[in-house]
Order: structure tokens, then sequence, then C-alpha cells
């Protein structure tokens, strides 16, 4: 008898409960990735480092964000002191509590525009492709125009006429860069619109709002968070190209796009201030990719590539 | 087809209305009077002087009279005179034209050329350590600032191993026919402008050759006892390729977006760099032009996707 107990057990050990839900069933999936958990690991690391800048420039690297020291410019990376981690500018600014603090902006402006184009794209989309008809032909003529105006040359329009404050710079990339997340949801809409549990929900009366709510969202739900990985990924890269071309948030503040413009003057003398805002910028977008990447295998396997 | 080409163009109308109103309002909402800009400094002049001047540029009217007008001229090439170069804003604009052309051209070769075959090895070495080499070229491709990638080439080829020039169309004082100081020129810029297309492409034809290739005609094709070569170049990557054309469209965008940074970054005189330039000086009229031709060249470069698209796939008709 005990044999038999001892000979079930292993089966046991690794089943899951059978009927786990979606999300907790991408959550064991996702847990077992262990190149999406690393990115996101970097990604939480960065986001620390960027919103701990203040106190690790005060107590780690002695020093704020805008003290100078003309006779230290240029200097190259050292360990002794720890503020020239990764040199310093033509100010003998520290570069490494330059770089946390850039952070923050890119970070911000990330996250919050792409929760802004969420949210247009997503509500736009459920709109377009479940009402069609006028409604959707006026949606769709938005995005047509969007998408064949290069975005990089509007924003640079913006910021050079305009002048916006970092918050006004969010909204503006938040309200530009929806059209991929309404093309998907439009898409997704048409077809779950056709299927019997919608027109189920129609026969006992619900109303175009509520279904478009309870019953389709919930089905294109998931594949959002997927895409708006990707989207705070193509926001930082836009943004830091902005700032690279010094029409990003107003001068003053450092952003990883700023940084690489001062870099890029005084490349002859200093070429090393080059590579870590762009290697933030960089490892940044690489690990929202990959966050984006993992989500979506985790969500749906079948989409599974390789 | 000539239908379908001739609807499509129809099709062009609304978006270029819708163009031209959006880059009308961001260039008229701005803060900052044009008139009292430009006669900044001047000494004597009136407040009735820059009233007169106002009325003269029609600034005095409704905002969606001032659109009808600047339409209207505008579809007639006259942008108006830049406030800079006090000549005509378009012919600015279209001198420029050719180097940006040149650039997005070689860099759309580039793409396909690189792009493709990476896609089709990976899918065909599938599991292998090539198909993981490529496969994490073209996220870290994806990913990676193209502006970053053109400095720290200008500093690996051109401050530190002098094999390339780090800007302009060709060297000062060269015959303008010297197309080996030209393609010289145009390495860099063009191959960091094609890096997200390269990218993107080896992944898409990736998916599409692993799809196309496990269908059945492919396993006929073996079976009747065709080369693997035929059957991949012949049989299969026609197949594959043909959604390619779709993907086009986004990276035609960011060829023509992108190449107002990477312009900036080699200082090469094209549209995108006398655009930014523009902006910076608030040249109002040079600005206008410049979303309107570059809009114009994305409008043009998506209706011969679509018609390419309707080429190879004769399915496709106009919704």
């Amino acid at each position: 008898m005990a044999t038999v107990a001892t000979a079930a057990r292993p089966v046991e050990v690794g089943q899951r409960k059978v009927a786990a839900g979606l999300w907790e069933d991408a959550w064991y999936r996702l847990r077992r990735d262990r190149l999406t958990i690393g990115a996101a690991a970097v990604l939480v690391l960065f986001v620390l480092l960027s919103a701990g800048a203040p106190i690790l420039a005060e107590r780690v690297f002695d020093t704020t964000e805008l003290s100078q020291d003309l006779l230290k410019t240029y200097q190259r990376p050292t360990l002794d002191p720890p503020k020239y981690l990764f040199g310093s500018d033509e100010l003998g600014r520290s570069q490494v509590v330059r770089l946390f603090y850039g952070g923050q902006v890119s970070l911000f402006i990330g996250f919050v525009a792409a929760l802004m184009n969420i949210t247009i794209g997503v509500g736009l989309g459920l709109v377009a492709g479940y009402l069609r008809g006028p409604v959707d032909d006026v949606i769709t003529w938005f995005v047509t125009t969007l998408n064949s105006v290069p975005i990089l040359f509007l924003l640079v329009i913006f910021s050079a006429l305009f002048a916006p404050s970092a918050f006004l710079l969010t909204v503006v990339i938040g309200v530009l860069f929806w059209t991929g997340v309404t093309n998907f949801v439009r898409g997704q809409t048409f077809a779950l619109r056709e299927r019997e549990f919608i027109t189920a929900a129609r026969t006992v009366g619900a109303t175009p709002g509520r279904i478009m709510t309870r019953h389709i969202l919930p089905n294109v739900l998931p594949l959002i968070f997927v895409l708006m990985m990707i989207d705070v990924g193509t926001i930082i890269l836009a943004e830091s190209a902005l700032s690279y071309l010094g029409l990003g948030v107003p001068p003053g503040t450092p952003s990883w796009g700023s940084m690489l413009t001062n870099a890029a003057a005084y490349i002859f003398k200093a070429p090393w201030l080059v590579v870590p805002p762009g290697a933030a910028i960089f490892l940044t977008v690489l690990c929202l990719y990959l966050i984006g990447d993992g989500l979506r295998d985790a969500l749906d396997p079948r989409l599974k590539q390789g | 087809m000539r239908n379908y080409i001739f609807r499509r163009l129809l099709y062009a109308i609304p978006t270029l209305i819708g163009i031209s109103i959006l880059v009308f309002a961001v260039t008229r909402l701005a803060p900052g009077d044009p008139v009292r800009l430009y006669t900044f400094g001047a000494l004597n002049i009136t407040e009735e002087d820059i009233q007169a001047l106002r009325v003269h540029y029609g600034l005095n009217k409704s905002l969606p009279e001032q659109y009808v007008d600047w339409v209207t001229l505008a579809i007639q090439g006259d942008f108006g005179k830049s406030l800079q170069y006090n000549r005509p804003a378009l012919p600015l604009l279209l001198e420029r034209l050719p180097a940006t052309l040149q650039l997005a051209s070689v860099a759309l070769v580039l793409q396909l050329s690189i792009g493709i075959p990476l896609g089709v090895v990976a899918a065909l070495r599938r599991g292998t350590w090539i198909d993981n080499v490529i496969r994490v070229f073209a996220v870290i491709g994806h990913a990676v600032p193209t502006f970053w990638i053109g400095l720290l080439f200008i500093i690996l080829f051109a401050v530190t191993l002098r094999w390339l020039p780090s800007q302009g169309l060709l060297t000062v004082g060269h015959d303008v026919w010297d197309i080996g100081d030209r393609i010289k020129h145009i390495v860099m810029p063009a191959f960091v402008l094609a890096l997200a297309g390269i990218a993107n492409y080896s992944r898409y034809l990736r998916t599409e050759t692993l799809d196309v290739i496990s269908q059945d005609y492919i396993r006929t094709a073996h079976a009747k006892g065709l080369r693997e070569r035929r059957v991949v170049y012949v049989h299969a990557l026609r197949n594959a390729l043909i959604p390619m054309v779709t993907a086009l469209g986004p990276l035609l965008a960011v060829l023509v977006g992108g190449s107002l940074v990477i312009e900036q970054v080699f200082t090469w005189p094209g549209i995108g760099q006398f655009t930014y330039a523009a902006a910076r000086s608030k040249d109002y009229p040079v600005i206008m032009a410049g979303v309107m031709v570059s809009s114009t060249l994305l409008v043009v470069s998506y209706l011969l996707r679509d018609v390419a698209y309707a080429i190879v796939d004769p399915r496709i008709k106009v919704k």
C-alpha cells in the first residue's frame, strides 16, 4: 500500500490546479520563463534606481544632480571617487547621477503616455469595431491620417513651436501614438461581435456600451498588456530621439536623450560619455520588448514562435 | 487593375486633407505671433505697421478662412516664402529631397537584401545557434536607439579607425560624380537607418517561412525529388514574401521619420534636417511645407505598397 502512495506522489507535485483561470495559467507559464523574469528584474532595478536617484546621489555618490566641478571636467570612468563611475561631462557633473535622474524622465513619459495611448486606442477601437458604419469611417480616417504623418516630424515641430513642459509633452505623445492599438482592437472587435455570445447578450437586451465593456473588452484585454509594453518601449525611443534633437523636456532636466546630445558634442574629447545613456535607453527598451514577448507567449502559448 | 489604382488614389485624398488640417492646426495654434517675431528689434515700426502686416499676410481672418487660403495656395505648390531665406519654401525643400530619397532607398535595399536572407536562414536552421544569433540580433536591432548606434559608429569608423567620413553627402571640393566618395559617405547613415527594418524583416520572414515550409505543397515538392535549394527559393520563398509587402508600411514610416534623426546625426542635407532647422528658427512656411512633403512621400509609398500587394495577390480589392 505504502509503495503505491509514494509512486503517485511525484505526479501530483508537478501538477497544477485543473481549472486554473487565464491569469493563473499565464502566471504559471511566465514564472518558468527565465528570460522574461530576468528582463522584468532589470526593468524593476532601473525603476528603483531612477526613483531613488536623490537618495543615491547623496548617500552613495556624495554629490547632487546639478553640482559642477570645473576642475574635474571630462574625467574618465573610474571607481575612485564613485561619483565618476561613468566619468564626468564638460561641467564636471557626475554622469552616473545624471543617468539615474534621466531615467525618471524617460520612464515617467514612457509609462504615462502609454497608458493614455492604450485608453484612447482601446476606446476608439471598441467603438469603431462594434458600431461600424460612419463612426468607424471617421475613426479610420483619423488613424490613416496619423499613420501617414511621420510622427517624429510632428513631435519636432510641436516641441519647437510650443516649448512644452515635461507634462505637456507626455500628453502630446499620449494622444499621438494610439493608432496601432486602435487597429488591433478594432480588428478583434470586428471578429468578436459576430460570435454567439455577443448575439446572446444582445438578445437579452444588453446595451452596446455594456456589450463593449463587459463582453468584448475582457477578450482583448490580455493582449493589450503585450501591446502596452511594446508601446512604452516605442515611446521611450521617440522621446530620447526628441531629447537628442534638443526638443524634449525643458533644458536643465537631464534625460537620456539630452545626455547623448552633450556626448555627441564632445565626441572627440570624451568618447566614453556616449556609452551609458545610450545603453540605458537600449536596455530599458530591450527589457520592455522581451517582457512583451514573454507575456504574449504566456497568455497565448499557441502564438509562441520557434 | 487600373480601376483599383484609381480608387486607391481617391482614398488618398481624405488622408491628405486630414494631414493638412493637422499641420495647419499645430503651426497656427502655437504660442507666439510670427509677425511680432519677425519684426522684433525693428526700430521704426508702429502698431499700425504691425496691423498692416497682419492684414497683408491674412492673419486677421478667422482660422477656417486662413486654412482655406493656405490650402488653396498649397495645392498649387505655393507654401509662401521662407522667412529665413526669402525664397519660396517648396523649391527649397525639393532641392533637398534627392538626398533624402537617396538615403531612404539605399536603406530600403539594405533592409531587404540583408533582412530577407537572415529570416530564411533562421527558419531553415531553426533551433540551431545560427537561428538563435539571428533572433537575438532581431530583438536588439529593434530596441536600440538608432541615433546612438550612429554615434557609436562615428566613434568607431570615423574617429578611431578613420575608414569612413562622419558627415555630409560627399567630400567638399570633390567631383560631384565621384561615386566611390559618395558610397563612402552613404554607407554608415544608410545602414543605421536600415537597422530597425533589417531586424523587423528577419523576424517577420522567419515566422512566414516556418509557416510555409510546413505546408503540404512543400512536402510534395520534396517528394517529387526537387533539390532543397529549388524548393526553398522557388516554392517556399514566393509565398512567404507575399505578407511581407504589408509589413513594408510601418517600415516606410520608419524610413521617412527616422531620416530626421539620422540626417541630424550624420549632417545629411535632406528634408529632415532642413525641416528640423526650420522648426528651430520658427520658419513657418518651411515647417508646413516640410511636413506636407514628408507626409506626401509616405502617402505615395503606401500607395505603391498597396499596388504592389494587389499585383502579387490578385484577390485583393479596395474594400
